[in-house]
């Protein structure tokens, strides 16, 4: 089979990015959706709150997906649910995309473009490495997210939940909705990873403690969770002798990072970048293989779908742009025009991480985390040496992410720009 | 009256089971836990030993060097994963070399083949990953590594295809002689036979107790291990042991016969029977100790930790014969490492021993070999299409990290012996054995389970009864 352009993953990510590919002009484009609908994750994160920005309403997360779905029916973009990319390889400059499904068996599919949409997992126990039994009891927020929510089933009565991760606080509100107890919130950092708004209304309003600087430190009980002990951490994340206390629970639920699934990107070879774990893109979110992109949750996790959603389509106007010939055109990859995105002094990384001047937008969204919590600070970009922003911040956190708008306007006429750096300015 | 009773579904219980399964015997095993392969069977190195490391004369020396050899044999009969990956005893001082000579000689009288001690420079040729440190090696070609769940699963599917009976969650509570044989009394009824098999790991001693006045006291030894993603899993192509150094005993670094790689296992007497839980200092030391042999650890691609217990028993070696004062009472006990090397051969040397007990003809209709289930992660395309044609489900991806579809499961659920539990899936499958440690897949599979077996999911646990992974419905 051959495609011009193969979505993988029918959630947020690649519902958009068909959706804007196919109004940018492609019309022989494929997703491939592993799970049994279109929509991804949204589905069973049935909390409001979603698509302020887009929709300027409160959406639950299926309403929200049920918009992109709607659309990418209307467009009649082609799907296949139930269908796992098993493999891509590259054989010139296509892309061999191999899945699976129950109707078709193995199938390779010539693809002359590639949007990676796969998303991302959660941390588990394992990962985290805690010490202790190894009961049933123990589940990733998601995991359990998706008992309530999508079995009307409850995993667990009593519950501890470790790590401040946004789907955790909304684990916390939910499971207390359906009749547990959910007794603290414990998060190793000083701060929490998840949004103002989800510690407001889903721990203080309903009197969950949180406690920073806090880890589960051993987990008792050998069928089922029994208990876990908590302690206090140190400046090195390190338990402090002393501080332990047993907390009784039958249930630990782990909120406590996310990692991009980029296991396809790897067997395709693309370049990833150390810090989000994700590919490292230039402006048009292209990997280092040509006509293969990414965005959304595989590239860098985000924590409002509304970016994902804004980011994928980026992706699918810009596959678009290659499939209409830019691909072919290599002059944009002259080192001379190729700008290098720096991220320092509290800025962890940056997506995209270069700019190809030529194939520039008007206005290049810069999205970026910091690595701590900052307070009456400005966000610096430099190019080259010379400051051309320097927004002020009333706070940063890990937890949210931020962005700059680079103005093509402003740089293009700046001699010799070779590097361009975001940095968080304490001095402002 | 039943010819045998086995004690014990592990490794050493499903290989005798299976060799006096070639006879015209009334076999029947008891396991205390819900599936077998749920106690030091499950969680251990997944080594097949050289067999250098026993004191020759012992049944350690005797049996292991045996073992190992069958083991490839084996697992081409019952189909399970095997890999002669050849292992390395790593000496990081100078004087080591003694200690490494004197293991190589231990292995010539013990019968391994191919033992060479090489200085450190010509290790590193052979094993790049060895760090610098290194000064002098034992290289023993032989040395292999062997899925251990489904060395297990293999024996007991075989057993119980030439007509082993399996009692599962049935636990023993008292063993009496009466005349003729014994009657075991276990919460699942009382059975009364002319021999019994001894072969429950950590717990041996307590039904040897029960019969004999020549007392076992065996002390459960803890081993916590790391296990890394597959990612990294070919840092090291050999299994490195390590010399013991001023630090204390080595640990191993391997890869596992299905890609990971393998750190531990610490070694820690401890009292509680069912102390499996690891620890954080445990974990702190083998990762160390790990180091040592390969310079750095990528610890960030730890995927899990467990521990298991080695059935130590104070005499040193394996106990396994006809107990002195209790004839027709044999023992497969203080059943530690190489246990699990030397499986094979144990259940070969004591079916001889019971036969000449119980005299038996040979049946005529063994079935020899089984076939394991289809692995859809590591078959060719055109094998993969092949399987797709026969059963659709084998292209359903359930676990997304392992590559195990939903027709794998239900092979698994609904071969003999089938899975019952999630874990027990997981061991038959490895679905939930990859980096999301099930994070994805559990839901599904529990689903699967539920529909096989006409279960609710809210009856679906990860192992044993009391580990059923919901609690309820919403707003109860």
């Amino acid at each position: 089979m051959d495609k011009d352009l193969v979505i993988i993953g029918g959630g947020p990510a690649g519902l958009a990015a068909a959706i804007a590919a196919k109004e940018a002009g492609v019309s022989d484009i494929l997703i491939l959706e592993r799970d049994s609908r279109l929509g991804g994750i949204l589905n069973q994160c049935i909390h409001n709150g979603f698509g302020l920005h887009t929709f300027k309403e409160e959406l639950t997360g299926p309403e929200y997906a049920g918009r992109f779905i709607k659309k990418a029916m209307e467009l009649e973009i082609p799907y296949k649910l139930e269908t796992m990319v098993v493999d891509i390889s590259s054989d010139g400059d296509l892309k061999l995309v191999s899945y699976m499904n129950r109707k078709e068996g193995l199938v390779v599919v010539r693809a002359k473009a590639v949007i990676l949409c796969m998303g991302c997992r959660e941390r588990s126990r394992g990962a985290l490495n805690i010490p202790g039994y190894r009961p049933a009891g123990i589940y990733t927020a998601g995991t359990a997210q998706r008992y309530v929510n999508m079995e009307g089933r409850m995993p667990g009565k009593e519950v501890v939940i470790l790590g401040s991760g946004d789907i955790g606080l909304i684990m916390a509100r939910r499971m207390t909705f359906e009749g547990a107890k959910v007794k603290l919130v414990a998060e190793l950092m000083p701060y929490s990873g998840g949004l103002k708004r989800n510690i407001a209304q889903c721990l203080n309003d309903f009197d969950i403690p949180m406690l920073l600087s806090h880890t589960v430190v051993d987990i008792k009980g050998k069928e089922r969770v029994e208990a876990v002990v908590i302690a206090e951490v140190d400046s090195d994340s390190k338990p402090i002798p002393g501080t332990e206390e047993e907390i009784k629970c039958d249930t630990l639920l782990l909120s406590c990072g996310l990692i991009p699934e980029n296991e396809l990107s790897n067997a395709l070879g693309v370049s990833m970048n150390r810090v989000t774990g994700g590919p490292s893109v230039n402006e048009s979110l292209e990997t280092s293989i040509k006509g293969v992109f990414a965005c959304g949750n595989v590239l860098h996790v985000h924590d409002l779908v509304e970016y994902v959603s804004e980011e994928a389509a980026q992706a699918g106007r810009k596959a678009a742009g290659y499939l209409a010939g830019y691909g072919k055109d290599s002059r944009a990859d002259n080192p001379d025009e190729v700008v290098t995105l720096k991220a320092t002094d509290g800025v962890r990384y940056t997506v995209p991480s270069s700019i190809r001047l030529s194939r520039m937008d008007d206005r290049q969204v810069v999205r970026f985390r910091v690595g701590a919590v900052y307070k009456k600070v400005a966000i610096q970009v430099l190019a080259g040496d010379k400051e051309i922003m320097n927004i002020k911040k009333q706070a940063l956190a890990p937890g949210e992410m931020e962005q700059v708008i680079l103005q093509k306007s402003v740089i293009k006429d700046i001699p010799d720009l070779k590097e361009i750096t975001i940095r968080v300015n304490t001095d402002n | 009256m039943i010819d045998v009773v086995i004690i014990g579904a592990g490794v050493t219980g499903c290989a005798i089971a299976r060799e006096l399964s070639r006879y015209r015997l009334d076999v029947l095993v008891l396991e205390r836990a819900s599936d077998i392969c749920e106690g030091t069977s499950k969680a251990n190195s997944g080594i097949v030993h050289a067999g250098y490391d026993a004191k020759p004369g012992t049944l350690k020396a005797k049996l292991n060097v045996k073992g190992n050899l069958l083991m490839e044999e084996l697992s081409k009969k019952l189909d399970f994963p095997f890999k002669r990956n050849g292992s390395m005893v790593l000496s990081f001082e100078d004087e080591g070399k003694e200690k490494l000579q004197l293991l190589y000689e231990q292995g010539i009288q013990n019968g391994v083949k191919d033992l060479k001690i090489l200085p450190g420079d010509e290790a590193r040729k052979i094993e790049p990953s060895i760090s610098e440190e290194v000064v002098w090696a034992l290289f023993a070609p032989t040395g292999g590594i062997v899925c251990p769940f489904n060395l297990t699963i293999a024996l007991a599917e075989n057993a119980f295809e030439n007509g082993v009976e399996f009692k599962l969650g049935t636990n023993v509570k008292r063993i009496g002689k009466i005349s003729g044989g014994y009657r075991i009394e276990t919460d699942k009824g009382d059975f009364e036979t002319r021999a019994v098999v001894n072969a429950a790991g950590v717990y041996a001693a307590v039904f040897h107790n029960m019969v004999s006045g020549d007392k076992l006291n065996i002390i459960p030894r803890k081993g916590e291990y790391c296990l890394f993603d597959k990612t990294v899993g070919n840092l090291t192509s050999h299994t490195l042991f390590q010399l013991p150094t001023k630090y204390g005993k080595g640990v191993l670094v391997t890869p596992t016969v299905h890609g990971n790689l393998l750190v531990g296992p610490t070694a820690v007497d401890i009292d509680d029977f069912e102390g499996v839980n690891t620890t954080a200092e445990g974990m702190a030391d083998l990762l160390k100790r790990g180091a040592l042999s390969v310079g750095t650890l990528p610890t960030r691609q730890i995927i899990t930790s467990f521990a298991g217990l080695r059935a130590h028993e104070e005499g040193g070696d394996f106990v396994i014969g006809e107990a002195k004062d209790a004839p027709g009472f044999f023992d497969a006990a203080g059943i530690e490492s190489p246990g699990l090397s030397c499986a094979p051969a144990i259940g070969e040397y004591l079916a001889e021993e019971i036969i000449k007990y119980i005299p038996s003809e040979k049946k005529t209709d063994f079935k020899e070999t089984r076939k394991g289930i289809p692995c859809m992660a590591l078959a060719a395309p055109e094998e993969k299409q092949r399987l797709i044609g026969e059963n659709p489900l084998y292209a359903n991806v359930v676990c997304r990290c392992e590559l195990v579809t939903e027709g794998e499961i239900v092979d698994a659920i609904k071969r003999p012996l089938g899975a019952t539990t999630l874990d027990g899936v997981k061991r038959r499958t490895r679905a939930g054995m990859g980096r999301c440690q099930a994070g994805f897949c559990s839901p599904k599979t529990v689903e699967i389970l539920a529909r096989e077996l006409w279960k609710d999911i809210g009856e679906i646990s990860k192992n044993d009864p009391g580990s059923e992974f919901l609690t309820g419905y919403l707003k109860e």
